[in-house]
């Protein structure tokens, strides 16, 4: 990661950032299909990158959310949770000859059918352990899977969204 | 020895897994408890102000319907001026003084707000500087909103009703049986009805008014309406109670809050008499 790379990063995760805290964390549609757009910044992160500094990044953006969300904790442990499954993850569905020329696990880079089986079971697992935190106690585990699934389709599909609308293509999709 | 480090070193991703998880685990049991110090939340001035902006900015478009709500209220107040001063005996008895300074009642706006979570909390714009308390109880003309968890200097963060973990000592208004309201973390404008043992005769509409008990709220302050009657499933011993809770929680913004001055007499009454107050 360059200099250039690390300051879009940086750019991308206020971006995100302003977006989740101000316009999205009150949103819920039909009551339970909540975004969580930031998880865009902890997915986006280079596949080369050591699982050391990618688990301190997404706590500190969890939490950086919790104090925002008023949910200390709870986001925080979620992501730490999507940032370590992340890096099995990626071992598990790595292309035939593995990731050569690519760096970045995008959906310019990676194509649509790799992306979606990328992000939709990682923003899944984020999203049951949220809720389970959320809920703890107090309501049944099938209220936790029912807001886990639909948000993380939605999630998923503004994730994509984003994607297609703000960044560079480099081949055609 | 160097092969154990070897081996530590190569699950040292795992281990700093383990350790951040044991670290977020601890933060929400620590930030649950209600007794327990709340190190970061939105009562931090820098993010307290970052709300406030977001707030001027939200609450500008409402201001109109704020207005309306306030008009009708200042109305309301002045019908009841109205009997105070009209007195339909020449005879009148002073209160007793201790009775009527119980209560303290301040203003504050609402900057930060959440609904669609089994704990939901408030940000007020006001704190320890103008007097509030932990524990104040927190409402609005339409009904009850919350109560303060804690406070900084400038803002202060408060449970909102429709938080699992808080429960409201209120009782059925025309029959005066008493229970406590608690949130089922399910619908944002529905709750529950606790400890209202089966032979108590309610049926839908009945209103339910904070009952004083636990002094927090003063009497009287409305929660909701009962929109559904049945047989508790678990416990048959007591009915289980739906309130259409009167507040619209999407929509608070402007609230009072509510001290009792003797409620540290009181809770150490209880103390010491060591009587559990739940309600």
């Amino acid at each position: 990661m360059n200099i250039r790379n690390l300051i879009s990063y940086l750019l991308l995760i206020i971006f995100l950032g302003v977006v989740q805290i101000f316009f999205l964390k009150n949103l819920a549609l039909f009551g339970v299909a909540f975004v969580f757009i930031y998880l865009l910044g902890i997915l986006i992160l280079p596949i080369s990158i050591r699982t050391v500094p990618l688990l301190l990044i997404a706590f500190g953006l969890g939490f950086l959310l919790d104090v925002f969300y008023e949910t200390i904790g709870m986001h925080t442990a979620a992501a730490t949770f999507l940032a370590f499954s992340r890096s099995l993850w990626l071992r598990a569905i790595s292309p035939t000859g593995g990731y050569v020329d690519t760096e970045e696990p995008s959906l310019s880079e990676m194509g649509f059918g790799w992306y979606l089986s990328y992000s939709l079971p990682l923003i899944f697992a984020y999203s049951v352990v949220f809720f389970t935190a959320d809920q703890w106690g107090t309501g049944g585990f099938l209220g936790v899977l029912n807001k886990s699934f639909f948000s993380s389709i939605f999630t998923c599909l503004l994730v994509i969204l984003v994607q297609l609308l703000f960044f560079k293509r480099r081949r055609g999709i | 020895m160097l092969r154990i480090l070897q081996f530590l070193y190569r699950i040292r991703a795992f281990i700093l897994f383990v350790f951040l998880e044991v670290a977020a685990i601890w933060m929400i049991v620590s930030n649950n408890s209600p007794q327990g110090a709340a190190f970061f939340n939105s009562s931090n001035d820098l993010i307290g102000s970052v709300l406030k902006q977001q707030a001027d900015v939200v609450q500008f478009f409402s201001l109109a319907e704020d207005n309306e709500a306030l008009t009708s209220e200042n109305a309301e107040i002045l019908q009841k001026l109205l009997l105070l001063q009209v007195k339909p005996d020449s005879v009148s008895f002073t209160l007793d003084s201790a009775f009527a300074a119980t209560y303290q009642f301040k203003g504050a706006r609402v900057i930060g707000n959440s609904l669609r979570f089994s704990q939901n909390y408030l940000t007020l714009n006001k704190g320890s500087k103008d007097g509030i308390k932990p524990g104040m109880g927190i409402f609005n003309p339409d009904g009850v909103v919350g109560r303060v968890k804690s406070v900084s200097e400038n803002y202060s963060v408060a449970f909102s009703l429709l938080n699992t973990g808080l429960m409201v000592s209120s009782k059925i208004k025309s029959t005066d049986v008493f229970g406590s309201v608690q949130w089922d973390g399910k619908s944002s404008s529905e709750a529950r009805l606790l400890f209202v043992p089966r032979h108590v005769k309610t049926q839908e509409g009945d209103t339910i008014v904070t009952s004083g008990f636990n002094a927090v709220f003063p009497e009287g302050i409305l929660i909701g309406i009962i929109s559904k009657v049945a047989p508790d499933e678990k416990d048959p011993n007591y009915l289980n109670l739906t309130i259409k809770l009167s507040t619209d929680f999407s929509k608070v913004s402007y609230v009072y809050l509510v001290e009792n001055t003797q409620f540290n007499e009181l809770d150490s009454l209880y103390r010491q008499s060591e009587v559990s107050n739940e309600y």
